[in-house]
């Protein structure tokens, strides 16, 4: 089952947008956002829908969730 | 010809409840009214619980029978909002007009954009599985009518298009009480009449059913013809309100004329705050009743000037209860309603006798107190009288105690999840 992951991200607000930098694991590792391939929309396999970055990071495409109502980000992760 | 679309979010406190919970998927579940507090029906219930025969609207216990370990979760009503205008969002990027029928279904006028609508029907209904994680079901037509009777044919996640070219084969044939607007009433009428299909009802012809039923006999084979006119209305478009009520279901049996008038003390007080707020007047007032049989009646006033005063409402709701026949029924629920509405602007007669100099004093001294409720909360100030007995009146700080609350064993208990309220355990 996909389990929901909550992370800390450093976002820059830029004009009408928010592009995210760098993702903090819960352990306080830090990881940098290389590029935003894609956003949009979208429900999460772990639970919830929210506006998904899709984002280079360290040469893989990880899609991470934001939900402005709870002002929480997230990424999905199998068991 | 217009192009209207119907969409229905499928069993959609039960979907909501779901996405955020995908561990609920996979047991029966149903989203119910507290139980506590004699709210106990099934509001709506997911795929795995239909399948066992679970009904929306029927009581808990009815559900249990057919589900033993049905897991019953708590209504988040702040959540199906905010979900109703994200799908909502989504429509209005196709037109302006998009009229709500409910939190889970909206008409769409896309005439204007050109487009196929079958084609833009299957474009919404895979987007907002893509985008929101819910599914719907769309029906396609060129009247609001069929475009509804189109999003109920098939569900869940499915778009059906009924055209003026196929809807005598798909329409005529079903039950009439399929066709929006034939209730339970109506049902029994065109059943005495030997009309049971909605094919029945367009060959019955205009005048016969206009004889037998009167415009409402018109309005009705028009839609069984595919004649319907309404048009959708735009987006902030409001119909002008009609009437102004509350209702509620108390906490135990009334069986005394104080438990009642201390119910009704606190409906009117909510119906004449809100007229108020709306600057609104009515001139009748309606009463509904309902019995520990879940027998229902009203009855109606019109009163002798226009109010917006709680204790003008609330002694007129007395009179009409005092006068009906049913009086010694232990009640369950009890409604108050104010029809008949006008607006402030619009001026009142005023009047020099003694009762309306009263009123006009009331009034004065319920618009302070709506003040210091809007200063202090809604409890700042209350009557006296409903201290006598906080649960039955309602209040607030009483009611939302002792909810029962659980967790499915093994779900992870993420904060930031909204946690759904699950009322017994899965076994």
């Amino acid at each position: 089952m996909t389990q929901r992951i909550m992370i800390d991200v450093l976002a820059r607000f830029e004009s009408g947008r928010i592009r995210p930098l760098q993702v903090i694991w819960h352990d306080g590792r830090k990881y940098g956002i290389d590029k935003v391939l894609d956003v949009r929309r979208a429900a999460s396999k772990s639970g919830g829908s929210g506006i998904r970055y899709t984002c280079l990071i360290a040469q893989r495409q990880v899609p991470l969730y934001f939900d402005e109502w709870e002002n929480v980000w997230w990424c999905d992760s199998k068991d | 010809m217009r192009v209207i679309l119907h969409s229905d979010l499928n069993a959609f406190y039960a979907s909501v409840e779901c996405l955020y919970r995908p561990e609920l998927r996979e047991v029966p579940m149903a989203v119910c009214g507290d139980p506590l507090k004699r709210h106990g029906i099934v509001l709506a219930k997911n795929e795995l619980a239909k399948k066992i025969g679970v009904k929306t609207g029927e009581a808990i216990w009815e559900a249990e029978s057919k589900c033993p370990g049905l897991t019953l979760v708590a209504p988040q009503g702040r959540l199906y909002q905010r979900y109703s205008q994200l799908v909502r969002s989504i429509y209005e990027e196709y037109t302006p007009y998009v009229e709500s029928f409910g939190i889970d279904e909206c008409w769409l006028d896309i005439t204007a954009s050109g487009r196929d609508g079958y084609e833009v029907a299957e474009e919404l209904r895979l987007r907002i599985h893509r985008e929101i994680g819910l599914t719907v079901s769309i029906g396609v037509s060129f009247n609001k009518i069929f475009a509804k009777l189109g999003s109920d044919l098939k569900k869940p996640n499915a778009v059906t298009e009924i055209r003026s070219d196929n809807f005598r084969e798909l329409v005529w044939p079903l039950p009439v009480r399929d066709l929006l607007f034939v209730g339970r009433q109506t049902e029994r009428k065109l059943t005495l009449m030997n009309v049971r299909t909605i094919g029945d009802l367009a060959r019955c012809g205009p005048e016969f059913l206009q004889k037998r039923l009167g415009k409402w006999g018109l309005m009705l084979w028009q839609s069984a013809m595919g004649l319907d006119q309404q048009s959708v209305a735009r987006s902030g478009d409001y119909p002008p309100v009609k009437s102004v009520g509350n209702s509620m279901t108390a906490i135990r049996d009334l069986h005394t004329e104080t438990e009642v008038k201390l119910v009704f003390m606190r409906l009117s007080e909510e119906v004449a705050m809100r007229l108020r707020e709306q600057g609104l007047f009515c001139s009748t007032i309606q009463i509904s009743m309902r019995d520990n049989e879940l027998f229902s009646f009203e009855r109606q006033r019109k009163l002798s000037r226009p109010t917006q005063c709680a204790f003008v409402i609330l002694e007129a709701a007395m009179s009409l209860y005092n006068d009906q026949q049913y009086k010694n029924r232990p009640l369950r629920s009890l409604g108050v309603r104010g029809v008949d509405l006008s607006w402030e602007e619009g001026g009142r007669q005023i009047s020099f006798l003694p009762e309306a100099e009263y009123e006009e004093r009331w009034l004065e001294v319920e618009r302070t107190v709506d003040d210091l409720r809007e200063r202090y909360g809604e409890e700042a100030v209350l009557r006296g009288r409903l201290l006598s007995d906080k649960a039955l009146s309602g209040l607030r700080s009483y009611t939302q105690m002792d909810v029962p609350t659980g967790t499915l064993p093994g779900s992870s208990a993420s904060p930031h999840l909204r946690p759904a309220k699950i009322y017994r355990e899965v076994v």
